[in-house]
C-alpha cells in the first residue's frame, strides 16, 4: 500500500490546477460552478476551444490525435483539479469522454485521424444515439435501420428511425448511433455503430423538457439520414461490442474524480446548515455524517479502481460503483432540500429556474437512470460478479 | 499510488485462510462455542508461533514489525469464521494501547511477551453502560500513599475471564474529557478485582463485567505518567476499532459467500432461487455494501501507517460503516435462507449476532458519524444525544 502521487504526478497537478484557476478566475469567471444542466451553450463551446487550444481537452489520447498521452493517473489528477477549480460540466463530453475512447479501442486510423483532433480542439461535438422509444434498458431491442445505398460518390449509409433522450442533440455535430443493419435480425445481432453528421436534411431534433423545467435532451428523428460506407466503427453487424465498449468508459475512469464535485456539493449544504442552524439538529447531522462518508468512500474506491486499472486488471469495486455514486447522490439531494427547508421549495424569480441545490434535488433523479438504471446495475453484479443464473430475455 | 495489497500481503492472507479453515472451521467453532474461555488454546499457540501475535510489534520488541495492515488482514480472516482467539484482544488493542501509552521500559517488558504468546490481556475500557472511552469510564483513580487505589466499575471485557493481565482505564477524580486518564496494568488475580462473566448475545465473543474494590496499584503500573494517557488512549482505540471493522468486512463477505452459495442451490418453482430478481438484487445490494467496506477497511489501514493525521476520520469511517454492512449482509443472510436460516443449528445467526456486538463495541456506528460531524464541521455545539 502506498498512497499519495509521486513528486511528478504531483506537479502535473499543479500545472493543471494554475492553468484552470487562471481561467475560471479570469477570462471564464462566468462559467465557474455550472453544472452539466443550464444553458450558456456559446461560453460552454468557448471554453471546449480554450481547452483544446492550451492542450487541456482529451489528455489521455495519445499526442497524435491532440491528446497528451497522460497516464491514468493524471487524468484523475487532472479530473480532480477540474471539478475543485469549479470547471463546467463539459459541451463535449460525449466525444471527450465516449466517443474518444471508443475509437481508438475500435476505430480504424482513417476514422481517428477524421474525428480526434476536432474533439480534441473543441470543434466538434457529439452526442449519443442509443435509445428509442422502445429500446431502453433492453437496448438490443433498437430499430432504428441503416441500409446501404450505391451511390455514385461511392455506397452510403440510409438510416431511418427514431432516437430518444439524446442529450445536447440541440448542439451535436454528429451523434454515434446504433442502429440494425441486418434486415429481419434480432437481439445483439445484426446491429452496427454509426457516425451521423447532424447537419442534414434528414436529421430533425426536437426538444423535450425535463423534470428540471430545463430541455437538455430530445428526440432525435432519422429519415433517410445519409453517412458515409467507411462511417461505421468496428465491423458491420458487430454493433453491440462496440456499444458496451461505449457504456463501459460511461461508467468508467471518467466518473472517477466526480467526488470533488460532489463535495462542493455537501460542502455547500454543510454551510447552508451551518447558517440556519439545522447543524445542531441530531438526526440532520446523521444524514450529513452519513453524506460525508459515502463521499470519502467514493474517493476511496476510486484510488482502489485507479490501482487496479493502472496494474491491468478491473476489479470488483468496477461493477459496484456507479449504483453506489448514484444512490449517493440522490440521498443528498434529498439532504439539499431538507436543510434548505421549505423556502427551498420557492423559486427565486418568476420562472421555473433553480439554485444549486434544488437542482441537485432534481436533477439526481435522473442519476439512476441514465448509464444503466440501478436495476440493470445489480442485474449486471448478480450475473457477471456474482454469477448467479441469468435472467430470462425475451427478444 | 498503489492501494492494493502486495504479493506478500496476498500470501499472508492465503496462509491465513488456509490455517484458519482447517483449524478453526464452523465445527470446531462449534465446540468452543460452549468453552468457558470461547477459544481454541492450541490455535492461539499456533498464531504465537507462526509470530502472528507480535505481528504488527516492532522488532526491537520481539514483534514481526510488519503494520497496521498485516494485522487487519488477519483480523480480516478471522472475521470470516468467527474465530474467537485473544488475538483482537490482546494484539489489536492492548498492544497498540501500550504503545501508544506506554514507558520504553514498560514497553520492553510487556510487548515481547505480547509476541511470544505468553500474555493474554484483557483491556478494561468502558463503563457500566457500554459508552466508548473516552465517554464512559467506569473506574476511577484515586491516590493513596504512594501508590494508587481503583475502584468502579468496568463493562464488555473482552476475554476478561481468561486473561493473564488487564489494562484498565481509569479516570483521576473530578476530570473531564481527554485529561485525567491513565491505564493501569494488574495481573489476574489482584486483590480487590472480581470478574463476572456474562451469558453475550453473541456467542463468539465472551466478555465479562469486572469489579474493582480498592485495588492497589503501584506508580509503575501506570501505564505512562499518571493522568496523561488521553491522547495515546485515543489513538490506539482507532487502531482497533479499524481491526475492528476489518473483522466485520471479513464476516460480511463471508456472509456474501455463503448466501449466495446457497441461492444457486435452493430450488423452488422449479428453478434456483437465485434467478428471482427479488433474491438477485438483495445479493447485489450486499455485494456493493462489501465493495464499501473494503475500501473503507483498507484505507483506514493504510492510514493508520501512512496518514497519521488522517486517523480519527478514517478510524471513523471505518467502523461505522463496516459495521453497518456487516449487520445487513448478515440480516440479508438470515432472509434468503429462509426458514433454516432462523435455527439454532445454521450459522447465520452467529454472524448475525457477531455483527450487532461488533457494532456496539468501542462506539456504535451512530456514536462514530457524530464524531465525524465535530470534525468536518467544526464550531458547531451539537446536541448531546447519547
Ligand atoms: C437525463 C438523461 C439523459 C439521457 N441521455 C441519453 C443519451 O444521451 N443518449 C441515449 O441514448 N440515452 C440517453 N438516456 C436514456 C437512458 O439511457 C435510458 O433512459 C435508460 O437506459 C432507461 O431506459 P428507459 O428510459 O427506456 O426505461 P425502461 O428501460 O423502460 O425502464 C423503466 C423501469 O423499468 C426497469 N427495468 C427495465 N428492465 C428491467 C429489468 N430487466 N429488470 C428490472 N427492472 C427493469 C428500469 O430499471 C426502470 O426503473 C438518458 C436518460 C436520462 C434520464
Amino acid at each position: 500500500m502506498k498512497l499519495g502521487f509521486t513528486a511528478k504526478e504531483e506537479r502535473f497537478r499543479a500545472e493543471a490546477a494554475g492553468w484552470l484557476q487562471g481561467q475560471l478566475s479570469g477570462p471564464f469567471r462566468d462559467l465557474r460552478g455550472l453544472l452539466m444542466q443550464g444553458g450558456h451553450a456559446q461560453r460552454r463551446r468557448d471554453w471546449e476551444r480554450a481547452l483544446g487550444a492550451a492542450g487541456w481537452s482529451c489528455i489521455g489520447w495519445p499526442e497524435a490525435y491532440g491528446g497528451r498521452g497522460a497516464t491514468l493517473a493524471e487524468q484523475v489528477i487532472f479530473a480532480e483539479e477540474y471539478a475543485r477549480a469549479g470547471a463546467p460540466g463539459r459541451l463535449g463530453y460525449m466525444g471527450v469522454e465516449l466517443l474518444g475512447p471508443t475509437l481508438l479501442a475500435f476505430g480504424t486510423e482513417a476514422q481517428r485521424r477524421r474525428f480526434l483532433p476536432p474533439i480534441a480542439r473543441g470543434e466538434e461535438l457529439w452526442c449519443q444515439g442509443y435509445s428509442e422509444p422502445n429500446a431502453g434498458s433492453d437496448l438490443a431491442s433498437v430499430r432504428t435501420r441503416a441500409v446501404l445505398e450505391e451511390r455514385a460518390a461511392g455506397p452510403e449509409w440510409v438510416v431511418n428511425g427514431q432516437k430518444t433522450w439524446t442529450s445536447f442533440a440541440q448542439f451535436a455535430d454528429w451523434a454515434f448511433v446504433l442502429c440494425r443493419t441486418e434486415e429481419g435480425s434480432r437481439g445483439h445481432r445484426g446491429l452496427s455503430y454509426l457516425l451521423i453528421s447532424m447537419h442534414q436534411p434528414g436529421v430533425t431534433v426536437r426538444p423535450i423538457r425535463q423534470m428540471t423545467g430545463g430541455a437538455d435532451f430530445n428526440d432525435t428523428f432519422l429519415v433517410d439520414a445519409r453517412t458515409a460506407a467507411e462511417n461505421v466503427v468496428g465491423a458491420t453487424g458487430d454493433g453491440w461490442k462496440v456499444a458496451m465498449g461505449t457504456l463501459s468508459f460511461e461508467r468508467g475512469v471518467s466518473t472517477l474524480a466526480q467526488q470533488m464535485s460532489f463535495a462542493n456539493e455537501l460542502r455547500t449544504i454543510v454551510s447552508m446548515a451551518e447558517a440556519n442552524g439545522l447543524i445542531h439538529d441530531p438526526q440532520i447531522r446523521q444524514r450529513l455524517a452519513h453524506a460525508h462518508i459515502g463521499l470519502r468512500l467514493m474517493r476511496y474506491s476510486a484510488l482502489r479502481m485507479l490501482s487496479s486499472a493502472e496494474a491491468g486488471k478491473l476489479s470488483n469495486e468496477a461493477y459496484t460503483y456507479k449504483i453506489f455514486w448514484a444512490s449517493w447522490r440522490k440521498k443528498l439531494g434529498v439532504l439539499a432540500l431538507d436543510v434548505l427547508g421549505p423556502q427551498g421549495e420557492i423559486a427565486a424569480g418568476a420562472s421555473y429556474e433553480w439554485e444549486l441545490l434544488p437542482r441537485l434535488f432534481l436533477g439526481s433523479r435522473a442519476d439512476t437512470i441514465y448509464g444503466g438504471t440501478s436495476q440493470i446495475q445489480r442485474n449486471i453484479i448478480a450475473e457477471r460478479a456474482l454469477g448467479l443464473p441469468r435472467e430470462s430475455r425475451s427478444s | 499510488m498503489q492501494f492494493t495489497h502486495s504479493e506478500e500481503q496476498q500470501l499472508i492472507r492465503a496462509s491465513a485462510r488456509s490455517l484458519l479453515a482447517a483449524r478453526a472451521n464452523a465445527a470446531q467453532r462449534r465446540a468452543t462455542l460452549g468453552l468457558r474461555a470461547g477459544y481454541d488454546p492450541q490455535l492461539w499457540r499456533t498464531f504465537a508461533e507462526l509470530g502472528w501475535m507480535g505481528l504488527a510489534i516492532p522488532q526491537a520488541y520481539g514483534g514481526a514489525g510488519l503494520g497496521w495492515v498485516e494485522l487487519c488482514l488477519l483480523q480480516e480472516e478471522q472475521g470470516r469464521l468467527l474465530v474467537a482467539s485473544p488475538f483482537f484482544a490482546t494484539s489489536a488493542l492492548a498492544a497498540p494501547l501500550i504503545g501508544c501509552c506506554a514507558h520504553e521500559a514498560q514497553r520492553q517488558s510487556l510487548l515481547p511477551r505480547i509476541a511470544a504468546g505468553e500474555l493474554r490481556i484483557a483491556c478494561a475500557l468502558a463503563g457500566a453502560d457500554g459508552r466508548p472511552p473516552l465517554d464512559g469510564v467506569g473506574v476511577s483513580l484515586e491516590s493513596e500513599g504512594q501508590g494508587f487505589t481503583l475502584s468502579g466499575v468496568s463493562d464488555f471485557v473482552i476475554h476478561g475471564d481468561s486473561a493473564d493481565l488487564f489494562l484498565v482505564l481509569a479516570r483521576a477524580p473530578q476530570s473531564h474529557g481527554a485529561a485525567g486518564l491513565s491505564v493501569a496494568a494488574l495481573p489476574a488475580g489482584t486483590a480487590g478485582v472480581t470478574v463476572h462473566p456474562h451469558v453475550m448475545l453473541d456467542l463468539t465473543r465472551p466478555m465479562s463485567r469486572v469489579e474493582f474494590q480498592g485495588a492497589t496499584v503501584n506508580r509503575q503500573q501506570l501505564l505512562g505518567e499518571p493522568g496523561d494517557a488521553g491522547r495515546g488512549i485515543e489513538q490506539a482505540l482507532d487502531l482497533a476499532r479499524i481491526a475492528l471493522a476489518s473483522e466485520a468486512l471479513g464476516g460480511a463477505e463471508y456472509v456474501l459467500e455463503m448466501t449466495t452459495g446457497y441461492v444457486k442451490e435452493r430450488m423452488q418453482f422449479g428453478r434456483p432461487i437465485g434467478s428471482f430478481q427479488a433474491v438477485k438484487h438483495r445479493l447485489a445490494d450486499m455485494m456493493i455494501e462489501v465493495e464499501a467496506a473494503k475500501s473503507a477497511a483498507w484505507y483506514a489501514a493504510t492510514v493508520a501507517q501512512e496518514r497519521p493525521e488522517e486517523l480519527a476520520e478514517a478510524a471513523a469511517i471505518a467502523k461505522s460503516y463496516c459495521c453497518d454492512a456487516f449487520f445487513d449482509c448478515a440480516a440479508n443472510a438470515i432472509q434468503l435462507h429462509g426458514g433454516v436460516g432462523f435455527t439454532w443449528e445454521h450459522e447465520a445467526h452467529l454472524y448475525f449476532k457477531r455483527a450487532r456486538a461488533t457494532a456496539t463495541l468501542l462506539g456504535t456506528p451512530a456514536w462514530q458519524r457524530e464524531r465525524l460531524v465535530r470534525h468536518f464541521a467544526a464550531g458547531s455545539s451539537p446536541t448531546p444525544i447519547f
